[in-house]
């Protein structure tokens, strides 16, 4: 699972933090989402989907090439 | 295709118990989670009461949240929306206007920064619970508890001096009091913005490290801007936490079994509190957005121009996304709620919420082992008439 996140769609929520918070972080000043893990473990894999699905602009999305 | 098998709704406010939506909501859902609604003024727009459905209209960038094209679901609501045009309310802006006050402010409420606050949230907290035991049963939960706590949180983050608290707490509940006359409220908004503005001026020359200094040091928007935007921002840290803390502190009272389980198990804060969003959707008469080109969903056109309510309340009842939607599971998974609504204009302090509430219940029923209503519980009144719901007043024992 590779993770890519749409900074300029990223609305700085933090919802995936909230929800994944080692495999999501926000930046500092502008609060958007930057991606700690791009290739998370798979024990996150359904944490990273969590994310995807409660993040509020859509910024995120994966691709699922093993 | 056509939607002659569905008369315009108009919206319900009538609440047949008092946490639970109106009931027309769930037949609706499930005959039409989008259907034509009869607006306050007349227009015939939807009713968005779906999950699925509702979360797409928020999402969908050709929905405007315009002040200015939306139409008002309720009558009250005309004075609401009349009043929410001054620059810096960007919440009923759209992009490219809104995207640039929501990025300098989202810095300011990440995760992290939100988590440094939680020892002073604590400290707060543990202040109002010192006092309430000073003070001696009976004692009103909402003016002893639930309101100062969001209350000095979100002044101390603006840099406003807790001193002036009661002026915008009296000024901030006549705007969300929907009962009130437009001129009302029209002063009670005057009165915000001519005290923020003064307070903005004062940290022009002498910045502190708070939130309006740091707008000042940008040097992207004007002290007009800056005003409007703190004013929106003190208002939403007021009225809905407090509102929270309150009628969620009610909800367990009268759910015992609830209550006993987050007692015995603090760890189940943050499931709480999520349940509690979700169960009791305090927005509970909006928010509205308008078709900017002709959208297709749910089988139907909405048409450039159309306005949709999109009822919260409804959306979290939905037996389609969450089982056994009308009880209050403090361990189920809730969050997706859309109880800080959804899409670009969804709750810029969310976390800043969660952590007061996190830290609010599990304190507050550490410290009184004994907590209960001390009038019984069908003669709380209920913000019925408020833009928020929640109680006007707890009286709680111990
Ligand atoms: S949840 Fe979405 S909008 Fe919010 S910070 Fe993460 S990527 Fe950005």
């Amino acid at each position: 699972m590779r993770i890519k996140a749409d900074t300029d769609v990223c609305i700085g929520a933090g919802m995936c933090v909230f929800t994944a918070g080692d495999v999501f972080d926000q930046d500092e000043d502008e609060g958007t989402v930057v991606v700690l893990l791009p290739e998370p473990p798979p024990d996150r894999h359904a944490a990273v989907r969590r994310a995807l699905q409660v993040c509020p602009s859509g910024a995120l999305s994966i691709s699922e090439d093993e | 295709m056509t939607n002659a098998m569905h008369e315009p709704v108009t919206f319900p406010v009538t609440r047949e118990h008092p946490l639970d939506p109106p009931q027309d909501f769930a037949r609706w859902r499930e005959d039409a989670p989008l259907r034509p609604m009869l607006f306050a003024d007349g227009h015939v727009g939807w009713l968005a009461t779906g999950y699925a459905v509702s979360r797409a209209v928020l999402a969908d960038p050709r929905f405007s949240n315009d002040v200015q094209v939306t139409h008002p679901p309720i009558p009250q609501r005309i004075r609401q929306q009349t009043l929410a045009k001054f620059p810096g309310f960007f919440l009923r802006e759209d992009p490219p206007e809104h995207t640039r006050f929501r990025r300098l402010l989202t810095g300011q409420f990440t995760v992290r920064r939100m988590r440094l606050l939680e020892p002073r949230i604590e400290k707060i907290t543990n202040d109002r619970l010192d006092a309430m035991e000073r003070e001696g049963a009976p004692v009103d939960l909402v003016q002893s508890f639930a309101l100062p706590i969001p209350s000095l949180v979100i002044c101390e983050l603006l840099g406003v001096p807790y001193s002036d608290h009661d002026r915008f707490q009296r000024d901030s509940s006549a705007l969300l009091n929907l009962d009130n006359s437009i001129e009302r409220a029209r002063e009670a908004m005057e009165s915000l913005l001519d005290y923020v503005r003064g307070l903005v001026a004062r940290k022009r020359d002498e910045p502190g490290d708070d939130l309006i200094s740091g707008l000042i040091a940008t040097g992207r928007l004007t002290d007009v801007e800056i005003t409007g935007a703190s004013v929106l921002m003190l208002v939403a840290g007021h009225e809905t936490t407090a509102n929270m803390l309150a009628l969620g502190t009610y909800t367990l009272l009268r759910n015992p079994a609830q209550l006993a389980a987050l007692r015995a198990d603090p760890s189940l804060a943050e499931s709480a509190v999520e349940e509690l969003l979700r169960y009791l959707t305090i927005v509970h008469l909006g928010p509205v957005r308008t078709a900017t080109e002709d959208v297709e969903i749910e089988g139907q056109t909405i048409r450039a121009g159309q306005s949709v309510t999109v009822s919260l309340s409804a959306a979290n009842r939905d037996p389609g996304r969450f089982g056994d939607p009308d009880s209050l599971d403090i361990t189920r998974q809730a969050t997706g709620h859309l109880s800080f609504g959804h899409g670009i204009h969804q709750c810029l302090g969310q976390q800043l919420a969660r952590i007061e509430m996190r830290i609010g219940y599990p304190a507050l029923l550490a410290r009184f082992p004994g907590l209960r209503l001390a009038t019984p519980g069908e003669e709380v009144a209920m913000r019925s008439n408020m833009a928020i719901y929640g109680v006007h007043r707890l009286p709680v024992a111990w």
